[in-house]
């Protein structure tokens, strides 16, 4: 038994079924997001004080990681357009980039956390610092949940562009929508958290 | 022998479907025998994964009754032992079978929470929704069958992490299904349990709601364009963009408490909070409000998410036992793509009493007033469409008509509660509980029993015992309505809906005191009325009279194109073509008197 539409795209809707699934499922993180940030900005306006971000938080350290991370999206379209030219070792190597890069913006997170907690900031110390350690940890999450993605489909699950280079593509450009989506929120997230 | 049909099937539908499908088709999967397990209990087919729904929510839907039904002798005769059952509660939730104020909260709370998220959602959008509507728009399965079946289990594990917080130190939660900040921050183990239990039930309500939209455009049979889809399917994927929008920010919501619980942070803690004479150890800062907001902006348009599959069902069930179309099948269409969008845009009439504002008010009265308009369309549709036609009162039908003057009564007592003025006064009274209870209970709950009785023969292959199923209907109609209508009598007398012992110590309820025995004699009364059908559903599985291909000559593709039941995995021979609208019955010149979507000639 076969679904349709797993690999060429609906005539009268232009699009393949993943595609369609990852685009909803985008659009219900933006909501997601999308009330967190209105939290954020709740909390500020009833607030008696609220830090400026680059007073506490270590901006050039961010700066770096919005490079890092929007390198990754671009090295994540590369992988894609390597497919679509048929170049699988390409393929292979851009993957492997995108991997790197978010492992990266991963381990200059993790300093960022610990410097926090050596200078006993928590989560609970205030407002400010909880919607910030709140907000990148759950893009942390997506981060390590694009991770795990990523290295599937630079590893085991690229088995599949022997049996089925369509649908492999496909798998990738879908891992790469929502690869570029998480970049997005970061390039959301930096400003109101570290220059505002 | 069913794997060889299957094969067979599968052959034939990369067939008939022609166009799109890929052609390099791989069988290995249908060589060998499929396990017991892969085939009922892990399964991909959302047949299995429906009815896997249909049972589990049933038993929820059963179990977050029995709550109330304890609750309901504690608000009849307080401070009485509970009879029979009172004894095995334990020291810490009834002490000589006296119900203790915590645990009132605790069955409370969770009543709310079982059957919203865990009861009547699952039954009508992952039951019916998963078993029905791939059948309806011609499709051999659903988009992503793993996703499906990964939702299903999912919910699962939010269910059981639910039942086992009643067995936490402390109990379950008890902050009431809407968890308002402070107290839930502030609250037993059991609120954490049940965030944790929430984030389960929304990645599940997410994976389901992104399949359900997908499969509605993508795998559309041909020629069934959007305005020739069955109403009940319009109702599935207006429902399922409810859940894929409203959701998340309750995710969000519940993390943030999750965080106020576990990490000290004060997201929803106000400053210089005391409590019981002790200031808490939070930094404040935090609005209280704030989680008001999220959570009803995700539980008003839950409302519509509870009240859409029920009009899908009873359309299909009226337009079926009318013999004629619906009447005005677009205006309903567009009435609840309207809904859809309006119920966005409502949640803050559930806080006119939070001190947010006039003129906060004023506008979500505005829109909580413009969004009765698109309900009063589709029912007065429903209405009009019994005009003219000649009735099956069929079981099915029977609940089905049921649902119409209870919805109705649900939704109008709705209004005054939806303007700020009236709702001063009947804010957090009974009144709020009889209306979403009409709304929910005598309404969707007769529109999905409906449902049950009118899918049962395509699941089974049997009908159900229709004088089981009679007696069934009469029973629940009248007690249903012996909960709930004296609710209305309290609420407009100004009793609490907080009350642990019904009132006894309010000086408001004496006059309406006498209610509260009826009330809760009608629970238990409804209780029993639900035995013919708990018998009926099993006993009909194996003694039901047997019925062919198309048990009540509907013209829907998930009656009339699929063979006798049980389907296999693939649902049809040769996935049908649609020719015409959903609801062709007694057509003016034709031998029959309904022509299947699928029939090309008349």
């Amino acid at each position: 038994m076969n679904i349709p539409y797993t690999s060429t795209a609906r005539p009268d809707t232009g699009l393949y079924n993943a595609k369609l699934g990852i685009w909803l499922f985008l659009a219900s993180e933006v909501m997601l997001f999308g009330a967190l940030f209105s939290t954020y900005i709740l909390l500020r306006v009833n607030a008696v004080s609220w830090p400026h971000g680059y007073e506490i938080l270590n901006v050039p350290l961010a700066t770096l990681n919005t490079v890092v991370l929007i390198s990754s999206s671009v090295t994540m379209v590369m992988a894609w357009a390597s497919l679509m030219m048929k170049k699988f070792d390409k393929y292979k190597m851009y993957m492997g980039l995108t991997i790197l890069l978010a492992l990266v913006f991963l381990v200059v997170k993790y300093f960022e956390y610990s410097a926090k907690f050596e200078h006993h900031l928590y989560p609970s110390t205030n407002t400010f610092l909880a919607i910030y350690f709140t907000v990148t940890a759950l893009h942390g999450l997506h981060i390590i949940g694009g991770v795990i993605v990523n290295a599937y489909l630079w590893g085991p699950g690229s088995k599949m562009w022997k049996t089925d280079p369509q649908r492999f593509t496909n798998r990738v450009e879908v891992a790469g929508l929502y690869w570029h989506f998480v970049d997005l929120v970061w390039i959301f997230l930096f400003p109101v958290l570290y220059l505002l | 022998m069913a794997d060889e049909t299957s094969k067979h099937n599968s052959q034939k539908q990369a067939e008939g479907v022609g166009v799109g499908t890929h052609a390099h088709v791989h069988h290995e999967e249908h060589h060998h025998e499929v396990s017991f397990i892969r085939k009922y209990v892990f399964s991909t087919d959302h047949k299995v994964i429906g009815i896997q729904y249909g049972i589990t929510s049933l038993l929820f839907l059963f179990f977050g009754f029995t709550l109330m039904m304890v609750m309901r002798w504690q608000l009849a005769y307080p401070g009485e032992p509970i009879p029979w059952i009172g004894l095995l509660l334990g020291a810490d939730r009834a002490p000589d079978g006296i119900m203790l104020p915590e645990f009132y909260n605790q069955l409370g709370a969770m009543h709310g929470t079982i059957m919203v998220f865990l009861g009547v959602v699952p039954l009508a959008v992952g039951a019916f929704g998963n078993y029905v509507m791939p059948l309806q728009i011609g499709a051999i399965d659903m988009a992503f069958p793993k996703l499906n079946m990964m939702s299903y289990w999912v919910y699962f594990m939010g269910g059981v992490t639910m039942l086992v917080s009643f067995f936490l130190p402390g109990g379950a939660a008890n902050s009431g299904w809407t968890s308002y900040a402070p107290l839930a921050v502030i609250a037993t183990t059991g609120q954490t349990v049940w965030l944790i239990g929430m984030i389960f039930l929304i990645t599940s309500s997410l994976l389901g709601s992104v399949n359900f939209i997908v499969t509605i455009i993508q795998l559309r049979t041909h020629g069934l364009t959007f305005m020739r889809l069955p109403f009940f399917v319009w109702a599935q994927f207006v429902t399922s963009f409810l859940l894929l929008l409203a959701f998340p920010p309750l995710e969000a919501a519940g993390i943030l408490q999750l965080m106020d619980r576990v990490a000290g942070t004060s997201f929803f803690m106000p400053s210089g909070l005391v409590v019981s004479g002790i200031a808490l150890p939070y930094t404040g800062g935090g609005s209280p409000l704030l989680w008001q907001h999220l959570f009803w902006f995700l539980a008003h348009p839950e409302v519509y998410v509870l009240i859409l599959p029920a009009m899908g069902i009873v359309a299909e069930i009226i337009a079926n036992n009318t013999r004629k179309p619906l009447w005005g099948y677009k205006s309903m269409v567009y009435a609840a793509i309207f809904l859809g969008f309006m119920s966005f845009v409502v949640w803050a009439h559930h806080m006119f009493m939070t001190g947010m504002g006039t003129t906060i008010s004023a506008f979500f009265q505005t829109t909580t007033m413009i969004i009765s308009i698109p309900s009063i369309i589709i029912l007065t549709a429903f209405f009009l469409s019994l005009w003219g036609g000649s009735i099956r009162f069929t079981t099915p039908m029977l609940f089905a008509l049921a649902f119409l003057p209870m919805f109705g009564i649900g939704g109008l007592t709705g209004l005054p509660l939806g303007l700020a003025p009236p709702d001063i006064h009947l804010h957090d009274t009974y009144y709020v509980i009889g209306h979403f209870h009409y709304v929910v209970a005598p309404g969707t709950l007769m529109a999905l029993f409906a449902g049950i009785y009118y899918w049962y023969p395509k699941v089974t292959g049997r009908m159900m015992n229709d004088m089981l199923g009679k007696l069934h209907f009469w029973g629940s109609f009248i007690f249903l309505n012996g909960v709930f209508m004296p609710m209305f009598i309290q609420g407009l007398a100004g009793v609490s809906r907080r009350l642990y012992d019904g009132g006894e110590q309010y000086a408001h309820a004496q006059s309406v005191l006498q209610w509260n025995e009826v009330m809760s004699v009608s629970a238990w009364l409804l209780g029993l009325a639900q035995i013919p059908f708990i018998i009926n559903f099993f006993l009909s599985a194996k003694n039901g009279k047997k019925v062919g291909d198309n048990p009540w000559d509907a013209t829907t593709l998930d009656m009339a194109a699929t063979t006798s039941p049980p389907l296999a995995h693939g649902n049809f021979e040769r996935v049908p073509e649609v020719h015409r609208p959903p609801y062709e019955y007694s057509v003016p010149g034709a031998e029959r008197d309904f022509i299947p979507q699928h029939e090309r000639t008349a």
